[in-house]
């Protein structure tokens, strides 16, 4: 599966589109991991629990998407985009989304 | 007495906390602002641009999506000086250089993932605030930054 986020695969040509892909995740701190921050944000600096959670996430919204492409048949998504928005307070949706499609070797 | 006590703990911990967060936070952010530099500068040849478009004249072997993520926090005493400015408005300086930093890091990271790339096109920086900290103030920020690293089947000219 080949992912771009332009609107072409460089060096392959489109042969097939099956449009909108999609995938999400919301998800919340832990406690642990919130104390832990807590702590960290009083000296500042980089708060790698978090980071790790939104690597995570962001991994797991892109396997659903392209969970999905795969079902239908294509074997690339381009034009990918990433967006990110608070549900509630403690909890965030990280959502990513894209275009199937078939290339082939131009 | 007591009482006296009482209120210096109340009024000389909090102080502490904040002149403690001042001290480290100005040593950890100065470090990594260095360290941010000098990996730049070895990044040098890994050019992000913000156009979609590339050399169409030369072969691409390889095109993959990277991306970088960071998730970076200011210092109490930072976050004490912006409450400040709340009052009087203006530019909040303390958080330019929380998001800079984030900014900078996470782009860092994206290029690191990719080392043997040689251009990254259509780069997009996405920016949140995660947690709120106390009182509503801004506690820290998430940086996503994604793009598409192409390879080039031919030798730079």
């Amino acid at each position: 599966m080949i992912l771009t986020n332009i609107e072409q695969v460089p060096g392959k040509r489109i042969v097939a589109h099956y449009g909108l892909v999609s995938g999400s995740t919301v998800r919340a701190k832990h406690v642990g991991r919130d104390f832990m921050a807590s702590l960290k944000n009083i000296v500042g600096g980089e708060l790698k629990g978090y980071t790790e959670l939104l690597e995570e996430s962001r991994k797991w919204a892109v396997e659903r998407m392209m969970t999905q492409a795969q079902e239908l048949g294509a074997n690339a998504i381009v034009n990918v985009r990433f967006s990110t928005s608070s549900v509630a307070q403690g909890a965030a949706e990280i959502y990513a989304y894209g275009t199937a499609v078939t290339v082939e070797d131009a | 007495m007591t009482e006296l006590v009482a209120l210096l703990i109340r009024i000389a911990l909090p102080l502490l906390v904040v002149v403690l967060a001042m001290i480290t936070g100005t040593i950890c952010e100065r470090r990594h602002f260095q360290a941010i530099a000098r990996r730049e500068q070895a990044l040098g040849g890994l050019p992000a641009l913000t156009v979609k478009e590339y050399p169409a004249d030369r072969p691409v072997s390889s095109a993959r999506m990277v991306t970088g993520s960071v998730v970076v926090s200011i210092d109490h005493f930072k976050r004490f000086l912006a409450s400040l400015r709340n009052i009087f408005g203006g530019e909040v300086r303390s958080y330019c250089s929380l998001l800079d930093r984030g900014r900078r890091e996470a782009i860092l990271r994206m290029k690191e993932s990719c080392p043997d790339a040689d251009l990254i096109i259509n780069m997009r920086v996405e920016t949140s605030s995660v947690s709120q900290g106390a009182k509503k103030t801004l506690g820290s920020t998430e940086v996503l930054v994604y793009g598409t690293a192409l390879t080039f089947a031919d030798q730079a000219v």
